[in-house]
């Protein structure tokens, strides 16, 4: 757990100096937001139906250009080598990066939702206090594979592209249910309750999958 | 061993053929989707050999993962390239046939979203075995493999209740088969069977000979004086 924290402390503390993620996650975002406004004409009744997807393509997209960049900074001065052969469990080292990108990813939701709700002129007409938990559950779901998958494109050629193509398949069902909840919630057409339900369950199995085999990828050489 | 592959070959041949007589002239012609219904022949037993596959696919990596049994491995990536392969014929075959009978070539009803998902996770499998390097490899695809084992139910879930909120056409929910139509079925299944292993093990000795053919490449690599060889 000291290692968690430790490592968890640090990683804040370099990017709280450098503000290379959330930086260029957030104008990414910006990015895919002004785009999609072009692609359609955003009145109210449409925005609404549509929005969820919208809304977590965005984060999508920014969070892979945060989770790329969770493990090329170990790579720098062989830190990454220097684990491995540490003593220290290879877990430890697993959360401290699953949450620092999840913190990464969530002050990226909080600055970006203002925006969303601006310029698709946004209201829930279901109920809005679930939406916190939807965002929490499918950003944790997006960000513990996304780090496992981080950690295993780094074994691979050309590994910036290889995360995208790991971890979005894997996370269709994932997505399906944050779209899906985020939607249901916002129109207030029906409830959310299985979506978040599914969420959960998804989060709990890939988070146990990922701390069984993480020691696996860490070492294989 | 070498014996039996090509006696095998021909087994597999005179059964396809078998099975295609079977499929297009003895099945009756069905009452309402006429001809077109004899792409179900192939469609079926290609989704149940692609099945099959992927399930070899993932006890091959677990046994990977808990032996690192190069053998596991070599199944293991033999068994999801053609599990893809049949999968892709799914695919392909299931638009041909839905034009003329549902008037659309694809609804993303749960049957179709979730085989296409399944097809994009091992088609990702593929990719990283394919973009990893070779020292890794057979770890990273095991574990991928797991993976994508873990999210099959997930997938199953979310396209049920996804799709059963606004209902689309699907087959077979609780119809009856005719008897004669369901054994030529099997009889194309049996032949698509022998025809998946016999690709597969070709597949697998041409993996066998390509890692051995590296082996003695990376050993010559090592820079031993001439002599010493």
């Amino acid at each position: 757990m000291s290692l968690t924290r430790a490592t968890l402390a640090k990683d804040l503390r370099l990017e709280w100096r450098s503000k290379d993620a959330i930086n260029s996650m957030l104008f990414f975002a910006l990015l895919v937001v002004v785009i999609f406004s072009f692609s359609f004409d955003p009145t109210a009744e449409e925005s609404r139906h549509i929005a969820g997807g919208l809304v977590w393509v965005a984060f999508l997209f920014a969070a892979v250009v945060a989770l790329n960049q969770t493990w090329a900074r170990e790579l720098r001065n062989q830190v990454l080598d220097a684990y491995r052969v540490s003593p220290a469990p290879a877990n430890a080292l697993f959360l401290a990066k699953a949450f620092g990108n999840f913190i990464f990813v969530i002050v990226l939701e909080a600055l970006m939702t203002p925006l969303f709700i601006i310029f698709y002129n946004l209201r829930a007409l279901g109920p809005a206090w679930q939406l916190p938990i939807v965002g929490a559950l499918g950003t944790w779901a997006l960000v513990v594979n996304g780090t496992f998958f981080a950690a295993m494109s780094l074994r691979t050629r050309s590994r910036e592209i290889m995360l995208p193509l790991l971890l979005f398949p894997i996370s269709i069902p994932a997505v399906l249910a944050m779209v899906e909840a985020t939607s249901s919630i916002l129109t207030g057409e029906y409830s959310a309750k299985f979506w978040i339900v599914l969420l959960a369950a998804y989060d709990v199995v890939f988070t146990t999958g990922c701390l069984f085999l993480f020691e696996i990828v860490l070492n294989a050489e | 061993m070498k014996k039996v592959f090509p006696i095998l070959c021909v087994v597999t041949a005179v059964l396809l053929s078998y099975a295609l007589y079977q499929a297009l002239e003895v099945a009756p012609t069905e009452a309402t989707m006429g001809d077109v219904q004899r792409i179900f022949y192939y469609h079926v037993p290609s989704a149940w050999t692609a099945f099959l596959l992927f399930t070899i696919n993932l006890v091959a990596s677990v046994i990977y993962l808990f032996r690192r049994s190069v053998k596991a491995d070599i199944v293991a990536l033999v068994s999801a390239e053609v599990g893809v392969v049949f999968c892709t014929v799914v695919l392909v075959t299931g638009p041909i046939w839905a034009r003329p009978v549902w008037g659309i070539w694809w609804t993303w009803d749960m049957r179709l979203t979730s085989t296409l998902i399944m097809w994009l996770i091992y088609v990702s499998y593929l990719m990283l075995r394919r973009f990893s390097s070779s020292g890794q490899t057979a770890m990273l695809a095991a574990t991928l493999s797991v993976f994508g084992a873990l999210c099959v139910p997930f997938v199953y879930f979310s396209i049920w209740f996804f799709r059963t909120q606004h209902p689309s056409p699907v087959i077979g929910g609780g119809g009856s088969l005719d008897p004669r139509m369901g054994r030529v079925l099997l009889i194309n299944w049996l032949a698509f069977l022998f025809f998946a292993f016999v690709v597969c093990w070709s597949r697998y000795r041409l993996e066998v000979v390509k890692r051995e053919v590296e082996e003695a490449q990376a050993m010559e690599d090592l820079a031993l004086p001439r002599s010493a060889r």
